[in-house]
């Protein structure tokens, strides 16, 4: 069975209708990227997919014993959080707070699990620094060890590269697909950098207030929508 | 200095002042890391409006000012929090509105009832002498309870602060723990408020937070050492106002000051001599290779 499956799915945003006619199913391992204009419904399906938001009419279903929230969400940076004084460590720590439901303090499990994710992506020499005194790049890298200490399945990330220089998107990227490819961990990936989307995704989903085109990245790349959407991307 | 101090300590008002100005600090301090992170500093400001207000009422209705306070207080602070968060008026000017609003109740209550007197200088400045020994029994437990609170929901607390949208998809129900924040937050105010004075009490939220944020670097040692000031700060202002005869919660307040103002010079010192380590290191590689 598919680890999210989305049927006749629709969401709403303030009470009308943001995205709907979804159809599509994600399986352990994909790399999935979420592609489409500003407004085109991609914020809405993804509190959706986090199931911070009912669908309004049909349904999302989790397989493969995906519990409810264990997916690990990389969310795009609020202003507040440029300049936070808190330690790598202890940001990549609070991943864990999902799993510990009502219980008060981490144990030594939880970190355990944080120390393991802090040297899968490289940012021991960084643990105790201050967050607000990393570069983008390092602080996305911080995140998403903190998003690995939440999941095992899942990664949900919502513009990963979003205001980072050309060699650190780069990086980033490697970095996700490795992620991807060694762990078997599926990637959910909002993306307006079309050109790197069609480069590492496996599956594609175009939405337009509804979903254009879902399918493998060979195949959007041969569709009518995959055309014109690459070919007016590449105008810009 | 010794000698001043056992004797100010012969006063059974000033010992309770000092119990309780102790411990409203301690949480103020803990809460206003959370709060000015979450830029939610103005709420402590906006409340202590409406515990003017609402001290105004209990004087008139001859009722126990702390009993009608706090749950008028917590309810402003659940309000301001709901709009602040989905409201189509902004927070700062939601907050602006309803502490202005409480200010001229409180004004026109006071004036038809006892009229303008020193009351009313002391519920506006403070006074060391607000505290009964009912109040201090309440205040006391009340400030235990938002320790421990504070305490229990620590990870949880800078999880909300740092993240609220990770937090909420990992489960952690935001929404509550902005509450209890402002819950607690409201407790607090209008448990230090008749001390040190409807318009400067949120000043004990505000600065030991932003102090300690020039030098700490992680969330723990802010929250620490934002306690440590504030604590700190209070009893030297205290101890101040006694020595020198000047109203405690400005002395306390200029004492947070002068606090704020060392840290930052501090910070500049250590940056400077920082950045020169660096260059001389940097330096000094360029020249070996």
């Amino acid at each position: 069975m598919a680890l999210i499956t989305c049927q006749d799915a629709s969401f709403a945003y303030e009470g009308s209708t943001a995205v709907s006619g979804l159809n599509f199913e994600v399986r352990s391992g994909d790399y999935l990227c979420i592609v489409g204009e500003n407004g085109s419904g991609k914020s809405t399906l993804i509190k959706g997919l986090l199931r911070l938001k009912a669908p309004q009419s049909g349904s999302v279903l989790m397989g493969d014993g995906l519990g409810r929230n264990e997916i690990g969400y990389l969310p795009q940076q609020s202003a507040a959080q440029k300049d936070f004084p808190a330690s790598a460590y202890e940001v990549v720590l609070s991943g864990r707070l999902g799993a510990r439901g009502l219980l008060p303090f981490y144990s030594g499990k939880d970190k355990t699990i944080a120390e393991e994710n802090i040297k899968r992506l490289d940012v021991g020499p960084l643990r105790n620094r201050c967050y607000r005194e990393l570069s983008g790049g390092q602080q996305q890298r911080v995140l998403l060890a903190r998003a690995l200490c939440a999941t095992k399945k899942v990664l949900l990330l919502d513009e990963p590269v979003a205001g980072l220089d050309p060699v650190v998107t780069q990086e980033l990227y490697r970095l996700i697909e490795t992620i991807n490819r060694e762990t078997g961990l599926t990637v959910i990936m909002v993306s307006h950098d079309i050109q790197s989307a069609v480069r590492y995704a496996s599956h594609i989903l175009h939405l337009k207030n509804t979903q254009v085109f879902f399918g493998k990245t060979g195949d959007y790349l041969q569709s009518e929508v995959g055309k014109t959407f690459m070919g007016g991307a590449r105008h810009d | 200095m010794i000698n001043t101090l056992a004797e100010m300590f012969s006063y059974t008002f000033l010992v309770r002042a000092v119990v309780v100005g102790l411990l409203v600090s301690l949480c103020a301090a803990l809460l206003g890391v959370s709060l000015v992170l979450k830029r939610y500093a103005m709420l402590g400001d906006g409340l202590s409006h409406v515990g003017f207000g609402t001290l105004a009422i209990a004087t008139a209705m001859n009722a126990a000012p702390l009993t009608v306070s706090i749950p008028v207080v917590v309810l402003a602070a659940f309000l301001l929090l709901r709009i602040s968060e989905n409201g189509k008026i902004k927070g700062d000017a939601a907050i602006a509105l309803i502490s202005t609003s409480s200010l001229a109740i409180g004004v026109v209550i006071i004036s038809l009832t006892t009229g303008m007197n020193t009351d009313v200088c002391n519920y506006m400045f403070g006074s060391i002498l607000a505290m009964s020994r009912d109040d201090v029994t309440l205040s006391i437990v009340l400030a235990i309870v938002v320790l421990g609170l504070f305490i229990l929901f620590y990870n949880k607390i800078f999880a909300v602060t740092f993240d609220e949208s990770f937090a909420k998809a990992t489960g952690v129900k935001t929404g509550l723990y902005n509450m209890l924040i402002a819950f607690l937050a409201a407790i607090t105010i209008v448990l230090g408020m008749r001390m040190m004075g409807a318009l400067l009490i949120s000043s004990l939220i505000i600065f030991p937070a932003l102090t300690s944020m020039r030098l700490c670097k992680k969330f723990k040692s802010v929250t620490l050492c934002s306690a440590a000031v504030s604590v700190v700060c209070f009893f030297a202002g205290v101890v101040i106002s006694y020595v020198k005869a000047t109203p405690t919660g400005a002395s306390v307040v200029l004492v947070n000051i002068a606090a704020f103002l060392l840290f930052w010079a501090a910070r500049l010192v250590l940056g400077t001599k920082l950045k020169e380590t660096l260059c001389r290191r940097i330096a000094e590689r360029r020249n070996a290779s």
